[in-house]
């Protein structure tokens, strides 16, 4: 059962129970525009190209190998391969010889193509072609739409 | 003629009508306007072009000797400038090597055409300023006379070779004004490199002692000398010292960030994505890298670590460990390689300030005289923290027992005073006062600490919180041990028997060892006379665009900016998220983007492992509100949160938006929690017109993205239960 508490007339305060919320909410929300030039987008832009200036990324296109990194990435995502990104082995073995000499920004772990973490800036722990970015930033983007 | 008739059969009836007096009056000036239109057609007819005879041959003759006076000057003014230029040239051969002050610079002249903006790349004039002497002789089709030592000229056609390339392939960039100068005897010219900019190539030539000759194209031999060299203006003294003392010190940098904090910092970020090969110089008058605040008065002080306070690293719930720097020193390079390195990338120049901005001539100045050109400029200069008055007029001895909390060095002194006094007051509730009132608080049984806290509301974040959440907050902090003192005015500060005494305008006196005044923050605007920035006067900060721009080619972000938020209206916003978000669309909008403020940032606060909430938008307690609460449980508290989501920070689980998707824990149910307090965990919307432009998730986590949805669509909801059971809030 759910009260309402005249509190003050300014502050209105409802109190509500998990039966109270059960039925779904009649609020109406406004459809989102999927090509909004405003909007921040996730790692995959409207046009299918990829964002680098994804904050998912952290700082991997950004840093001292990001030239390489973005090589390897956008291979691996325009690799029409049946192995995808097989054909971009040569971009990711310079990404990687990049990163050993930066062991403080990139921290070699055993998975070898994992982002940094810990010292450096929060990226996605597990490697970040293997991810799926696409999915992700679309249900934190518009969690109201599903 | 015929038109008199006209008229006059209008009028006709008219006149009928009225009197006799009317009538002989119409009349009257009706033939009055008919002869004055007779009148006016004959002087049109005299005006024909019959003229007397005389007079054309006087004009033939004033127009002719005209010409021929032209005919000579321009004769005269070039064979003049010839010979000279021969004897220039003679000169400038013969002459030997000489000192600063007898150097002659020689300036060249960049096209620079008005009519054409994008093509060629405005120019400058001569920087040369005593004392050295310039003397560019330039002539074109427009036969000027030199000018010394300004010249300019509009070239047709582009001097090509050591030109200064055009940056503006991007329509991005409407003028790129480098200034090119050569000093002649200074043996110091600065690194010829060949930067690949996109944005700005320019090509640098050796600079030699004897200025290089390029011959324009144009036949006339007009003495166009340049070496272009692509620095920096050479500041107004002695030019050998000068280099010398800031050897370190780029003269150049395509993208200049004024201020090395979080905005910064998030653009410079945006830049190196979007732009390849940028190469960006951050300019900060802190010793430091850049680095995040919320953990100097949050998780630093929570830290088991001893060592955290020199490390700066700190361990979360989940284990996790990171820096509050950004990044480790080897992500950046040094500024003076900053324009060699071959993908560009970002230089940190610590312990300088810029002084003065010259938006003209696009360079800045800093405090120890060294001048550095940009093309493109953020400001983001933060703030410094507000002093009460009474403590600033009080004496030194009080000061000297006073914190401002901002800066790394503030938190190391304060935790070392914490070790050391036996009773600390904060004055200030918001949220810098509350969060530190909390971190002292529980330490204080450990230490011994006696912790105050004093403001002027009636609770912890009376200016944000409704009250009831208000007078809940107070008590939480109350628990972790601070002694709250409400309703207080400081009205005098004063140093006496070793000790400090706070007296309040009721009469309360209050006796602490050490104070630290959270009191609000003044944004850093002192570069806005320079740089001819406008001051916002309601909020402070620099005034700029919803696109974050002040004026062409300056963007300022963070706390020292004063922006349009399209959906909010004009606002200014001091939270980390807000920088992040600010910096990082700078730095779009510095790199070709004409985006919006649109992604609204959001803010949090930790009162402590057990009060937390995250808010969104304008979250003012003088709104009205509406709350929607539900009980919590013991899974309900920051510490859950985060170990649910599996990210170190809890802001970072918002900022960096890591691309992991949360997955559900199974852990054993916890044990059922009687809370005794009413707002377990809920939502707060803040009306302004019926419409929600701010919302506090309160001990409820993970649902920004509704929050943000909600103020962004800037609805009028009937019933606002409704929206909030989009929330979830009986949930996890």
């Amino acid at each position: 059962m759910s009260y309402l508490n005249i509190f003050m007339s300014k502050d209105r305060i409802i109190f509500v129970t998990k039966e109270d919320h059960e039925a779904p909410s009649n609020a109406e929300l406004i459809e989102d525009d999927p090509n909004d030039p405003y909007e921040d987008h996730g790692l995959i832009l409207p046009n299918g190209d990829i964002n680098w200036n994804c904050p998912c990324l952290g700082g991997m296109a950004s840093g001292p190998c990001g030239q390489q990194f973005k090589d390897a990435f956008s291979c691996f995502h325009y690799s029409k391969e049946e192995v995808k990104g097989s054909d971009c082995v040569e971009n990711f073995r310079s990404m990687q010889e990049c990163m050993q000499k930066y062991p403080e920004l990139y921290p070699q772990e055993d998975d070898n193509d994992s982002a940094p973490s810990g010292g450096a800036d929060n990226a996605p722990s597990d490697s970040v072609p293997t991810s799926s970015p696409e999915s992700t930033p679309a249900t934190t983007e518009n969690p109201a739409a599903s | 003629m015929f038109k008199c008739k006209a008229v006059w059969n209008k009028l006709a009836p008219l006149v009928r009508a009225s009197s006799t007096l009317c009538l002989q009056n119409a009349r009257k000036s009706v033939l009055r306007h008919g002869r004055r239109l007779e009148m006016v057609q004959k002087a049109q007819m005299s005006s024909g072009p019959a003229g007397g005879g005389g007079e054309n041959t006087l004009y033939y003759v004033l127009v002719g000797a005209t010409c021929l006076g032209t005919g000579v000057y321009a004769y005269r003014t070039v064979s003049g400038d010839k010979e000279r230029y021969n004897e220039r040239m003679i000169d400038l051969v013969n002459r030997p090597k000489q000192g600063p002050r007898a150097a002659e610079a020689v300036t060249e002249v960049v096209a620079g055409s008005k009519e054409e903006p994008v093509e060629e790349p405005t120019l400058t004039e001569a920087p040369v300023e005593e004392p050295l002497v310039t003397e560019a002789v330039v002539e074109f089709t427009e036969s000027k006379p030199v000018t010394e030592p300004l010249v300019e000229a509009s070239i047709p056609e582009p001097i090509v070779e050591t030109l200064v390339t055009e940056s503006v392939v991007e329509a991005s960039v409407p003028e790129s004004i480098i200034e090119v100068s050569v000093t002649e005897p200074v043996a110091e010219a600065p690194a010829v490199t060949q930067s690949e900019e996109p944005l700005a190539s320019v090509v640098e030539s050796e600079t030699k002692p004897t200025p290089v000759i390029i011959a324009a194209h144009v036949p006339e031999a007009s003495p166009v000398s340049e070496s272009a060299a692509v620095s920096e203006p050479a500041p107004a003294a002695e030019p050998v010292e000068s280099t010398a003392a800031h050897s370190d010190v780029p003269e150049h940098a395509p993208y200049l960030l004024i201020g090395g904090g979080t905005a910064s910092f998030a653009a410079a970020r945006s830049i190196r994505a979007r732009d390849p090969g940028a190469r960006v110089l951050i300019v900060t008058e802190e010793s430091e890298l850049p680095y995040m605040r919320p953990p100097l008065s949050k998780e630093l002080w929570f830290s088991d670590d001893p060592k955290a306070t020199e490390t700066l690293r700190f361990k979360q719930w989940n284990g996790k460990e990171r820096s509050i720097y950004f990044q480790p020193p080897s992500f950046y390079i040094s500024p003076t390689d900053l324009a060699k390195v071959e993908n560009g990338g970002v230089a940190v120049l610590t312990g300088r300030k810029v002084v003065h901005m010259d938006v003209r001539e696009n360079k800045v100045k800093l405090s120890d005289g060294a001048e550095i050109s940009y093309e493109k400029c953020l400001i983001a200069t933060g703030g410094v923290p507000r002093n009460l008055q009474v403590i600033d007029r009080a004496g030194e001895e009080v000061m000297k027992r006073t914190t401002l909390f901002r800066k790394i060095e503030d938190f190391r002194s304060l935790e070392k005073i914490s070790r050391e006094v036996k009773s600390i007051t904060i004055i200030g509730g918001g949220f810098l006062g509350s969060e530190l009132a909390c971190a002292l608080g529980r330490r204080s049984t450990d230490l011994g600490l006696e912790v105050i806290q004093m403001f002027p509301e009636k609770g912890n974040m009376g200016k944000v919180l409704p009250e009831y959440l208000s007078n809940w907050t107070t008590e939480k902090v109350r628990k972790e041990g601070v002694n709250i003192i409400m309703d207080a005015v400081v009205k005098n500060v004063s140093y006496k028997n070793d000790k400090l005494e706070i007296k309040l305008k009721d009469g309360r006196l209050i006796e602490t060892d050490h104070v630290v005044a959270a009191v609000g923050l003044e944004p850093s605007v002192e570069l806005a006379k320079s740089a001819g920035l406008e001051v916002d006067s309601d909020f402070g900060g620099y005034r700029v665009n919803a696109e974050l721009q002040a004026r062409s080619n300056i963007w300022v972000a963070g706390d020292a900016a004063c922006f349009y938020d399209i959906k909010l209206g004009r606002r200014r916003v001091e939270h980390h998220d807000h920088a992040v978000v600010s910096g990082r669309l700078a730095g779009e909008n510095m790199t070709g983007a004409s985006k919006p403020y649109w992604h609204q940032s959001m803010f949090w606060s930790d009162l402590g492992p057990d009060v937390g909430y995250e808010a969104i938008g304008i979250v003012d307690s003088s709104l009205p509100t509406v709350g929607v609460f539900a009980k919590a449980t013991a899974k309900d508290t920051p510490k859950a949160a985060t170990e649910q989501s599996g990210t170190g920070i809890r802001s970072e689980s918002e900022t960096e938006a890591v691309a992991v998707t949360l997955k559900a824990e199974t852990t054993a149910p916890p044990p059922p929690v009687q809370q005794k307090e009413d707002y377990g965990k809920g939502v707060v919307f803040y009306l302004r017109d019926n419409v929600v432009v701010g919302i506090v998730l309160w001990n409820v986590f993970n649902r920004m993205p509704i929050a943000r949805k909600i103020i962004k669509d800037g609805e009028q909801h009937a019933d606002l239960n409704e929206v909030a059971k989009l929330f979830n809030i009986h949930e996890d």
